[in-house]
């Protein structure tokens, strides 16, 4: 088939059909397909089989009729379990302790870039970008070896001589945090950055003109004009957090578990599929709402965009 | 064109041999000017003439490289643009876009910690006054340009500033629109008495606006008058080019008298007779520039042996109101020529290729020095 042949049949309207289909077909495959497994899964009985559960449809056993067995147990066992209750709520807490914190150290560095020199923006956008181009885990292990007992920060703590003992800094909710804001500030920093880097800077003068001095210009016109820049940075960093596994593995506490680390535990560990599966529903279900709302900001931001 | 009464009032704001330079480009060259009270002053001039950044430079957003600004009498140096008492209308008009109509017109009166009360009162006279009263709750993006700008000039004058800034107020609505919003703006400014200072670089606007227009040229003013001053009396070449069009002869001077001169154009035949008195050196190479619109047309030569010349019609550009000539003269110069269309239809128009006399009154040229 010629080039030509190729464009004029992408251009047509089946052509278009076929460009827009193929991503939906990828999500249908990759994601709605194995999604409703999951679904069902977390319906059935653990079973000691291959595989690890119950059919969910079964011949009844003079071979008649079908029969559908919906288990409600599972769901039930993540209530009954305080084990379960407690790990969302930490896990939310940490999501949420370090998205504020992402917000709190992203804002300053994305508005900071904005407002750079055009020539130093992209050097400053490299550097934001550049850990990607080293492994995650990676870079995860180096806080192990930077926040253990005889770990870097200690050391240097201890010959400035500000303490006489190491501190316990791995394993604890501060090094969660740390990991986390480290792994994801770029998330919220990116989004943020673009959102700035478009503001007209003539609003600024406006308000200056006005009367306003430069903290209530901040206030009243870049930081409301920024609202989905911080929206986006903060769903970006929030949904991966809340099931992150990697960090809390590695970095957290061993008492205190993520759901995410629950539910590979259930899936490998325990072998309880219909368990694992219930937990994967219920915190796509509970992370299904900020992925709303974040859609919401970001189809205003598309409108607002056109203007 | 006509100039409007000049209120002669006090001097409201001067600027001192304000220069500015952005690295080894000067933008703004030792620019001197003295502006009254309730004037309307125009600062005209070409893309890239200093003239934006000089309106900057009186609202504080550029800080002047030498000079000084004085507004009613205080030096502007030390103050930053949110104590000046100069408000602005910007030419994108800058609306704050989340905020509504009504919201937009109290930003400013909220940073002088108004009652609330006061401030809604001030905001619904000033929406009022620019007929955006329906319009209150809009946000910008569903205005059209013409309400937009409106409400850029309420969110301006609503603080009530003695003098307002604006760069080319009109410059984003069509014509017709453009047209209307001149004489509001000139009724507005005369109701409620505040000075302004206009940029613009189109010509037309700044002759129907100004009370004075102050021509600039890379960085430096080059000419102020009211606009029939610098319409009628360019001082240089490049006003008299750059506002309305004009025909332009070198020549030299071969008479000079008290009370007239007599030059001698290479590309016209006739000598040019001017009925005052210029100084310059006898023998001086001089310019001499004609409006279009003074110069007559005819078929039969007139009875004069100065202001004459004989040329071919090669072009005519019918305008409506009036018609566009061009005249291709003996020696090979074209010359624009406009003759009022104040007859609906007649047989004696001269059409295309025909040969014509061009005589002009020996007050309409203008003598420059090259």
């Amino acid at each position: 088939m010629t080039l030509a042949r190729l464009k004029e049949i992408l251009a047509g309207e089946y052509g278009r059909r076929v460009v827009i289909g193929v991503p939906y077909a990828w999500l249908l495959a990759f994601f709605v397909v194995p999604f409703l497994i999951v679904f069902k899964i977390s319906f059935s009985e653990v079973r000691f089989s291959m595989p690890p559960y119950a059919p969910l449809f079964e011949l009844t056993e003079d071979g008649a009729h079908w029969r559908a067995i919906f288990n409600l147990g599972n769901y039930h066992y993540l209530i009954a379990d305080s084990l379960y209750i407690a790990t969302f709520a930490y896990s939310i807490k940490v999501a949420a302790v370090s998205t504020l914190i992402c917000l709190a150290i992203g804002y300053p560095m994305a508005y900071a870039i904005a407002r750079a020199r055009e020539s130093t923006r992209n050097l400053l956008l490299m550097l934001i970008v550049l850990p990607f181009w080293t492994s995650f885990l990676l870079r995860v292990y180096a806080w192990v070896g930077l926040l253990q007992n005889d770990g870097v920060v200690n050391n240097v703590l201890l010959a400035v001589g500000l303490i006489d003992q190491p501190l316990t800094l791995l394993y604890t909710d501060f090094a969660v945090y740390v990991g986390i804001v480290y792994s994801y500030l770029p998330f919220m920093i990116l989004p943020l950055y673009s959102n700035l880097e478009k503001h007209d800077l003539t609003l600024l003068e406006a308000a200056a003109d006005l009367g306003a001095r430069p903290m209530t210009a901040f206030l009243r016109i870049t930081l409301p004009l920024s609202i989905p820049g911080i929206v986006a940075g903060c769903l970006l960093v929030f949904i991966p957090a809340v099931g992150e596994y990697v960090i809390p593995s590695l970095l957290g506490r061993s008492d205190q578990l993520m759901i995410g680390r629950v539910l590979s535990d259930e899936f490998f560990a325990n072998r309880d599929w219909p368990v694992a599966s219930a937990v994967a529903i219920v915190l796509l279900v509970g992370l299904l709402l900020p992925i709303l709302v974040f859609q919401r900001y970001q189809n205003r931001e598309i409108e607002a965009a056109r203007r | 064109m006509s100039d409007r009464t000049i209120d002669r009032g006090a001097e409201y704001v001067r600027i001192e041999a304000v220069t500015k330079r952005f690295g080894d480009f000067v933008a703004v060259d030792q620019v001197s000017l003295s502006i009254k009270r309730g004037e309307i002053f125009c600062l005209l001039g070409g893309s890239g003439c200093g003239k934006t950044t000089l309106l900057r430079m009186l609202a504080g957003f550029e800080t002047p490289s030498a000079g000084r600004i004085l507004i009613d009498g205080q030096d502007m140096a030390a103050i930053p643009p949110y104590e000046r008492p100069v408000n602005m209308m910007f030419q994108s008009y800058a609306l704050f876009p989340h905020m509504t109509v009504a919201r937009n017109v109290a930003f400013g009166l909220e940073q002088e910690g108004l009652a609330k009360a006061d401030i809604e009162r001030r905001v619904q006279e000033m929406l009022e006054i620019v007929q955006l009263r329906d319009y209150a709750q809009r946000k910008p993006h569903q205005l059209s340009g013409g309400q937009r700008q409106r409400v850029a000039l309420a969110r301006a004058l609503v603080k009530r500033p003695k003098l307002l800034l604006l760069d080319e107020p009109l410059g984003a609505l069509d014509k017709k629109l453009r047209e209307q919003t001149q004489f509001e703006l000139i009724n507005l400014q005369e109701k409620l008495g505040v000075t302004f200072i206009v940029v613009t670089h189109d010509q037309e606007e700044a002759m129907t606006l100004a009370t004075r227009i102050g021509v600039m040229n890379k960085g430096q003013i080059v000419q102020v008058g009211t606009p029939t001053e610098i319409y009628e009396f360019p001082n240089s070449r490049f006003v008299a080019d750059f506002i309305g069009s004009v025909n332009i002869f070198e020549g030299s001077l071969v008479e000079d008298e008290p009370d007239h001169v007599r030059i001698r154009c290479e590309e016209l035949d006739a000598p040019v007779f001017v009925s005052h008195g210029i100084s310059a050196a006898p023998e001086a190479r001089v310019v001499v520039a004609i409006r279009p619109e003074k110069i007559g047309m005819s078929r039969d030569r007139p009875t004069v042996t100065d202001n004459v010349a004989h040329g071919v019609v090669k072009e005519i550009a019918y305008m409506g109101d009036i018609s566009v000539y061009l005249v291709r003269l003996d020696g090979g110069r074209m010359v624009r020529v406009t003759i009022p269309n104040t007859e609906r239809q007649t047989d004696e128009r001269i059409v295309w290729d025909e040969s014509v006399y061009l005589s002009w009154q020996p007050a309409a040229p203008v003598v420059l020095s090259t």
